[in-house]
């Protein structure tokens, strides 16, 4: 068949433009290899599977938000809804369009909702994490997949619960782990899709007794290890969270599932 | 060669817009701004600044002055999620603007908590009176989409003679569902195949869809959620 040049040429662009866009999806991200553990909190001590996936590599910053909030201004500190972030949404921005000289362009953005991070996660063709694969991903130090039983590893994240105002550190100051992602202890707690599967309440004396009346099914949920101190941490932090709530320490970063919809997720 | 343009073109296309349809603008109102401290009273200003007393700046004020036909800040009609009702009809949330809303997450597979929830559900809507009955809209939400079909909801109700119009049995899709208990701080998680655990929470809307009253646990006294619900109505 005959064409002209000038179609080829128009074919070859579109077709750069096209490779060059799903590539600048997985820009920034890394694969986990998909394996089975047992988490903290899971079903009666029986192990999870998590398919493989791929992570960013940094948590989001207070620079890509920026742009975020430019391109869907309903998310601008001063328009967004109540309902998806309450009054500390962006709280120490200067205004909708800065975040102003106190705050630096690479720390990772602090003060978000669960709704908002959800949605910057679906606007880059992305989604939260699960807790299962946040946690899968974050049991990884320099050299092993699941170092939870060193106590070098152990002793890192709770040194960071007791060091002061991490979340303003650039993104990339804490160690690398095995997937080659940075910061996922260190600097902020971040958000997980599922955050609201944790079902402890707030107060410790319920928990022991499960109360019944408050969880349907609660007694099947436990605490696999409660040695896993820093874990345990995480999870009942997640569980006091609500959904619009911005927080100066709660950031997030985007995960996708390796060539698979986004959206059809188990969790 | 024009349809090999034609396919690269739609290919292109096809490829291109990834996913964020969420840029419909919301209409927005004026903004009101007030002194944190209260200086001057409840004063408002239009345009932020400090206040005249104490020169702290001014706070944007969540707005509460809402038009006819405008959802407000805290409404969950500002979710966007399309559910599925036990009638296989396609409903936003919004359509059910103008009711109290009566609403529990629950799946009907459950053995244990959630018959004694839909006996709750049951125990408010008799403490309502017959002339406010057509004010009120108890709706149900499952937690296990999959198994819940519309048929099964279907079936569901007429099991436990509730189906007509003022019960609403809702399924969404995963993530809408997981996004709809964000926002009644429902926890649930999957335990099994067949299982799911979650918080026993029956929430209480008001006509414009913002939270008006929570009651947590199983078979608590109610007397609280129907006080509330006959307030609105009222």
């Amino acid at each position: 068949m005959n064409i002209s040049p000038f179609f080829k040429v128009a074919i070859t662009v579109i077709g750069i433009i096209t490779v060059n866009i799903v590539s600048a999806q997985s820009e920034n991200m890394v694969t986990v290899q998909g394996g089975t553990y047992i988490p903290l909190y899971g079903v009666d001590s029986t192990a999870v599977t998590v398919e493989t996936f791929s992570m960013d590599i940094y948590p989001v910053t207070n620079r890509e938000y920026l742009q975020f909030v430019l391109e869907y201004p309903e998310w601008k500190k001063s328009k967004v809804k109540r309902l998806f972030a309450d009054g500390n949404y962006l709280v120490n921005w200067e205004s909708d369009n800065s975040f102003g000289n106190q705050l630096a362009a690479d720390a990772a953005v602090t003060n978000v909702s669960w709704f908002a991070a959800k949605k910057y996660c679906e606007c880059q063709g992305k989604r939260l994490p699960t807790v299962d694969e946040w946690e899968y991903a974050a049991m990884a130090d320099k050299s092993n997949p699941d170092a939870r039983k060193k106590e070098s590893y152990n002793q890192l994240i709770l040194d960071w619960y007791e060091a002061p105002k991490t979340f303003n550190n650039s993104i990339g100051s804490t160690f690398k782990n095995y997937w080659g992602i940075y910061d996922l202890h260190g600097l902020v707690w971040e958000w997980t899709m599922d955050f609201n599967s944790v079902l402890i309440s707030g107060e410790s004396r319920k928990d022991v007794d499960k109360d019944s009346n408050l969880f349907c099914g609660s007694a099947a949920v436990g605490a696999s290890d409660l040695m896993n101190y820093a874990a345990f941490m995480r999870y009942a932090f997640r569980g006091s969270l609500k959904a619009n709530y911005a927080i100066r320490n709660l950031g997030f970063r985007c995960v996708q599932a390796k060539g698979k919809n986004n959206k059809n997720v188990t969790y | 060669m024009k349809k090999i343009l034609h396919a690269g073109l739609i290919c292109f296309l096809a490829i291109h817009p990834i996913g964020c349809n969420t840029k419909n603008s919301t209409k927005t109102t004026a903004e009101k701004y007030q002194c944190p401290m209260h200086c001057e009273g409840d004063k408002t200003y239009d345009k932020p600044g400090t206040c005249g007393v104490c020169k702290m700046d001014l706070q944007l004020l969540a707005l509460n002055s809402k038009k006819e036909g405008e959802i407000s800040d805290m409404s969950i009609y500002n979710l966007p999620s399309k559910w599925t009702n036990q009638n296989n009809g396609e409903i936003q949330l919004k359509s059910l603007k103008g009711d109290v809303l009566v609403m529990v997450m629950i799946y009907t597979s459950c053995q244990t908590a959630c018959p004694r929830l839909v006996a709750d559900m049951r125990g408010i809507e008799e403490q309502i009176p017959e002339d406010k009955k057509d004010q009120v809209t108890l709706v149900f939400v499952s937690i296990d989409p999959e198994t819940d079909t519309p048929q099964r909801l279907k079936e569901f109700a007429q099991e436990n003679q509730m189906d007509s119009e003022k019960w609403v049995f809702l399924r969404g899709s995963e993530a809408d569902t997981r996004e709809f208990s964000a926002v009644l701080a429902v926890n649930y998680k999957k335990i099994s195949p067949m299982d799911f655990s979650h918080s026993n929470i029956i929430s209480v809307f008001d006509q414009e869809g913002e939270l008006a009253y929570q009651q947590e646990g199983l078979g608590v006294n109610n007397k609280e959620t129907v006080s509330k619900i006959m307030e609105l109505v009222n």
